[in-house]
């Protein structure tokens, strides 16, 4: 589908719906198009973006406690209703949060919400010529393996599906994101990559490291990345700045053995054989009593940690939260 | 920071011993007092026979050690010198007192990066083992030098851990390059486990190298340090090695040796160690020349090897002693 719309021809709907090039967007800047604008992350995005842009928030869920000034469109991202955020507005970048990461839901609501929900999106950025478009993928992609380098760098293989079949299609969203860069090349595309998020999200990295005690894998352990969710949303906004475009991976603080992190957040740890982990998550998991799906131990086995050079360099990003402050967020804001 | 482990890096070398014990695992703040005592002793034990063995404070000549340490007290790639200094107790009275190693031409070695090429043997990676002893111990300023683990290693738990905090890393040409370019000095054993493996009748001959390490020598513009290694043959005595029984088992070789029958010969032989370290060697070129161009370069190292290690077997005198 994305293909379809990829070389839309050039008619008068395009022009009033262009918002001109990267130095226009400086002066007058067009409405930034946030999708997953309810999550936790998209929230905060949500909260810096709208003091300087116009924001328009895309998601089915509802959005309650929402700045005034923050247009809120509650709709599906498959839903071709989804257009009228584009016809009406003049969008001067599309922020996509709305990647749905939820082992729990069906593999068909996953894919179909992954994948033709991203690629309608990409629709759209291709058919109003959108001048920018930032994806928020993951490190995930690449995924934990035993003969990972220490240090993966944006052109590693995206393996992250081998061994994790409920991955793949967020390694699909990556790819589909890759190939805009051609497709589409007068859009600036940036594909964001960050380590495990950490703080009030309700990601698998931050919940994980609530439990107590954390579970670990006996006879490992991994160096580990981690970036505070502050820090991504920094680097979301200088992914918007005129001019960038790429691939980035984000790291946060200095990386350190997961055994550190849970010393930091006082946690208790309970090591247990992988071979024991793996079959005792399995039965919890389809008994419904757990969330942690078993091939996902690779993660607290392996190391998948990336070479951030590239996003310090040109997109100017550098985390500013310290280790102990990323660690301890995931403890901040609970009730 | 770690918790309890607080580093800042001016006194990190200095850690606190209850900190280096809580590091490995043996938390002894939380248990009783006894077990907290024992610990303590424990502690002071390796620290006292670690300063008999170096004939200095294990602290102080880490302290001389370029490393790149984050306020956790852990590099990059994971070593942690408080845990390495428990591997080296161990290592240390290996090559002191075990295999009484001979180090001749440690001060070849240069500063900043190098590749350490040496010759492979002995069914187990002693070798590496003492080469490590040795450039901690013997050379000035001491290192703490990086080996390539093999990948199927990683798997295993404990032993990648392990391998990990002593500063090992996985075998994959960016990990090398990361390293060298971080100045450090890399041990390359180019036989692998062809070389390992050999069969007693074999001792001493060179297996076929790999190119990978002089590629990477002239890319990184590494010099070459060649290491010949007299004694790691003979503490295993291999007569076959069953290739057909490893590629079932997917172990790297299958040796035949009599001696781990015999009451106390699982412990390999006490022979004596000989190290020479050579000349560096400094190569350049195209790193993506073709293999032949290559095995030119890789020739020169070798024989320089072999050369090394016919002098130090004309020169010995007895295996043992």
């Amino acid at each position: 589908m994305v293909e379809s719309a990829a070389f839309p021809s050039p008619g008068p709907r395009s022009g009033t719906a262009r918002v001109a090039g990267s130095v226009k967007a400086t002066s007058t800047p067009g409405a930034v198009v946030v999708t997953g604008i309810c999550g936790r992350l998209g929230k905060q995005l949500a909260r810096v973006l709208h003091r300087e842009r116009r924001v328009v928030g895309v998601d089915r869920r509802p959005f309650p406690d929402k700045p005034k000034d923050i247009d809120h469109a509650q709709v599906d991202i498959r839903r071709t209703k989804l257009k009228d955020v584009f016809r009406t507005g003049d969008v001067a970048a599309v922020v996509h949060l709305g990647v749905m990461h939820d082992p729990r839901a069906s593999a068909s609501e996953h894919h179909s919400w992954n994948v033709a929900g991203f690629g309608k999106l990409l629709e759209y950025v291709a058919q109003f010529q959108v001048p920018k478009l930032v994806v928020l993928s993951s490190a995930n992609v690449y995924g934990p393996q035993p003969q990972n380098p220490q240090f993966l760098t944006e052109e590693s293989p995206l393996l992250g599906g081998q061994n994790f079949s409920d991955i793949r299609d967020l390694v699909e969203v990556d790819m589909l994101a890759q190939s805009f860069f051609w497709k589409l090349p007068e859009t600036e595309t940036v594909i964001l990559r960050p380590v495990h998020i950490l703080g009030t999200v309700h990601n698998a990295p931050s919940n994980f490291l609530r439990r107590n005690p954390v579970l670990t894998v006996m006879g490992f352990d991994p160096m580990t990345q981690v970036i505070h969710e502050a820090d991504v949303v920094a680097a979301i906004e200088l992914a918007l700045s005129p001019g960038i475009r790429g691939i980035f991976n984000l790291a946060g603080s200095e990386p350190v053995p997961l055994s550190c992190l849970i010393k930091i957040l006082g946690r208790q740890k309970l090591s247990v054989p992988y071979s024991v982990a793996k079959v005792a998550l399995s039965r919890l998991w389809s008994l419904r009593l757990t969330t942690f799906p078993a091939p996902e131990l690779d993660h607290i086995r392996y190391v998948c940690m990336v070479d951030d050079r590239r996003a310090r360099q040109v997109l100017g990003f550098a985390p500013s939260k310290s280790l102990d402050e990323t660690a301890l967020a995931v403890d901040e804001g609970r009730w | 920071m770690c918790g309890s482990v607080t580093l800042p890096s001016s006194v990190a070398h200095g850690a606190k011993r209850s900190d280096a014990l809580a590091r490995i695992g043996l938390n002894g703040r939380s248990g009783p007092g006894l077990l907290r005592r024992l610990l303590g002793a424990v502690d002071d034990t390796v620290d006292d026979a670690l300063e008999r063995l170096l004939g200095e404070r294990f602290d102080d000549r880490l302290a001389r050690v370029p490393l790149t340490l984050g306020t956790s007290g852990v590099d990059p790639f994971g070593l942690d010198p408080q845990w390495a200094k428990y591997a080296l107790v161990t290592i240390a009275m290996l090559h002191r007192k075990y295999f009484r190693a001979d180090v001749f031409g440690i001060e070849n070695v240069p500063r900043g990066r190098v590749l350490l090429v040496a010759n492979h043997a002995g069914q187990i990676p002693i070798d590496g083992l003492l080469i490590g002893a040795a450039m901690f111990m013997d050379a000035e300023p001491p290192r703490i030098i990086r080996a390539m683990v093999e990948k199927w290693a990683v798997g295993l738990p404990f032993v990648s851990l392990a391998f990990t905090r002593v500063g090992q890393v996985v075998g994959v040409p960016e990990n090398a390059k990361r390293l060298l370019s971080q100045g450090e000095a890399l041990l390359v054993f180019p036989e692998g486990a062809r070389g390992i493996a050999k069969t007693y009748n074999r001792r001493y001959k060179l297996a076929e190298f790999g190119l990978g390490f002089m590629r990477m020598a002239i890319e990184t513009n590494t010099p070459i340090v060649p290491i010949a290694i007299v004694g790691a043959e003979e503490q295993y005595i291999s007569v076959a090695n069953i290739e057909s029984l490893a590629r079932i088992l997917r172990m790297p070789a299958f040796p035949i040796v009599p001696q781990l029958l015999v009451p106390g010969g699982q412990f390999p032989l006490p022979t004596k160690y000989r190290m020479w370290f050579g000349e560096p060697m400094r190569f350049g070129g195209d790193p993506d020349d073709d293999d032949a161009v290559m095995d030119e370069k890789v020739w020169l190292v070798r024989q320089t090897i072999q050369s090394m290690l016919n002098r130090g077997l004309k020169e010995r005198k007895h295996v043992f002693w």
